[in-house]
């Protein structure tokens, strides 16, 4: 094909948007509603997948040291537990930092204990994998000089079984939507090129190769696409900087956060975009294959 | 230039159409093709330009065999010959100008000589002052004038033409015959169905009767030979 011969094709495809007029309108809507549907649910389940995580990334194993050790045992200990495979960090904390910190939650009652502190010494570890952390708690549990090993057993695990299912529903619905959503654009698009099947066949009977009739047709499906998915991104953009805007200084300093505004929505806009083109050129390419048998 | 040898033709509902007919045309020549409806006028018609495809027999058109052709080489035999249909078959989308353009455009001709070829055709029909407007603009006639535009403006060595003035008025049928005359004066072989007696029986060329699926008979300057 002739460079002059793809421009030609380039050219008729934008003077066939502006010809076609309401079936150009009507395609560019169905995918304008659609992109926005699919680009909200991305969002929304991208943000859940966050939470999810950070929710996991929470859990840490707090290891009681008992009176008896010594500075020399303590060192030992944090020793053998930094170097415990599946352990990501370790922090000491002293009893007098235990107390305050309870002091800070609780009230100034507490500080009537700082005479004779009761608490422990404790190692707050955390795991590389939240799923470890049980194998890292019995590790740590089984060292000379540990009181107590505490990690929330029994809740974690329903937790992480319950934060995967709602992961797996996630993935099930989003693949469903994008699903739905291809089969909704190129049906449109399908119902345009029906609708000029008529035309394809004198294109054909005038000595018009395949790719000749296929190329403006599959252009204008792209069209179509781009100009469908300007609307959804331009509205998730302004929604998803609205809610980080609302939501991050009142989230500020707590374990859940949302995505951050970039650049996470430049990815969502590109996958909306690239969506948009997509199905646009699939759309017209399968929809045309049945009318060029002339 | 065309030549049928034995070509038969059936089609998928058992309907014989062409019952090894034997024909030939040269280079130059104006045919009328004529016969009852049903008699495989049509068939015969559209195997000129691969719309249909003979189930046996030999079938060459302008050197190619139409019976072993492959299905990419189609467009290429298609830009060969020009076709004048009964409905004129113009793109509704597209206006008189591009219309004819796209004959040219498909041969990925120069945007200069595309112009300035598409401007001679439209003269030599006289629309060259409606090239801007729509085919739906434009009367029977005037479309059909379009339709036979484009069949030429590659300067094809035959135009194949069913049925051209089967949808216009008389006075109008006598323009597009006397545009086919002209075309044919130049050297370029006409194949025309028609059941238009008077135009055949005016304008005295060869005639091929065709009947059952075989020629009934084929004499120069015949007449229609159908009561009406």
């Amino acid at each position: 094909m002739k460079a002059r011969t793809m421009t030609r094709h380039f050219r008729e495809s934008l003077k066939s948007l502006g010809r076609n007029g309401w079936m150009t309108f009507a395609s560019v809507s169905a995918v304008t509603v659609t992109l926005l549907l699919v680009g909200v649910f991305v969002l929304i389940m991208m943000n859940l997948n966050k939470v999810a995580d950070d929710l996991e990334n929470d859990v840490e194993i707090k290891s009681f040291v008992s009176l008896e050790a010594d500075e020399a045992t303590l060192a030992e200990m944090e020793t053998a537990i930094k170097s415990m495979s599946g352990v990501e960090s370790v922090n000491y904390s002293t009893k007098e930092e235990e107390l305050s910190d309870l002091v800070l939650d609780f009230g100034d009652e507490f500080s009537l204990f700082e005479q004779n502190n009761p608490l422990l010494d404790v190692f707050y570890v955390k795991a590389t994998e939240p799923q470890q952390t049980e194998n890292v708690a019995k590790e740590i549990s089984q060292l000379e000089g540990i009181e107590e090993v505490k990690y929330g057993e029994g809740k974690i695990e329903k937790l992480f079984t319950f934060l995967n299912t709602g992961r797996n529903v996630g993935l099930v619905l989003i693949l469903a939507l994008l699903f739905t959503a291809m089969f909704l654009i190129s049906n449109t698009i399908r119902i345009t090129i029906v609708a000029r099947r008529h035309e394809i066949e004198i294109m054909k009977l005038v000595g018009a190769t395949n790719w000749f009739v296929r190329v403006p047709f599959i252009l204008e499906g792209m069209w179509l696409g781009l100009l469908g998915s300007i609307l959804p991104i331009a509205l998730i953009v302004t929604l998803y900087y609205n809610v980080t805007e609302f939501a991050q200084p009142k989230l500020s300093g707590e374990m859940i956060q949302l995505l951050d505004f970039a650049p996470f929505i430049y990815q969502v806009s590109a996958l909306i975009l690239l969506m948009g083109v997509f199905i646009g050129i699939w759309g017209s390419f399968m929809s045309i294959r049945k009318f060029l048998r002339v | 230039m065309i030549q049928m040898k034995n070509v038969y033709k059936k089609y998928p509902n058992g309907i014989v159409a062409l019952n090894g007919m034997n024909v030939e045309i040269k280079q130059g020549e104006f045919v009328y093709i004529v016969g009852p409806s049903g008699a495989g006028k049509s068939t015969f018609i559209k195997m000129m330009y691969r719309e249909e495809s003979p189930t046996s027999g030999q079938m060459l058109v302008n050197g190619i065999d139409l019976a072993k052709i492959k299905r990419k080489n189609i467009p290429l035999l298609r830009r060969q010959i020009g076709v004048v249909f009964q409905d004129f078959k113009l793109l509704p989308r597209l206006n008189v100008y591009e219309n004819v353009a796209f004959a040219l455009e498909v041969i990925e001709e120069k945007p200069e000589a595309i112009r300035k070829r598409v401007l001679e055709v439209l003269d030599l029909v006289g629309l060259k002052h409606k090239a801007r407007m729509f085919p739906r603009e434009l009367s029977g006639g005037e479309q059909q004038r379009i339709s036979v535009a484009r069949s030429i403006v590659n300067t094809p060595k035959v135009v194949i033409a069913d049925e051209p003035t089967g949808n216009l008025d008389p006075e109008t049928s006598w323009d597009i015959m006397n545009l086919f005359e002209r075309i044919n004066a130049s050297g370029t072989t006409i194949l025309m169905a028609t059941h238009n007696r008077e135009i055949v029986n005016t304008m005295r060329h060869r005639v091929i009767a065709i009947e059952g699926g075989l020629i009934a008979r084929d004499e120069v300057g015949g007449d229609y030979g159908y009561e009406g």
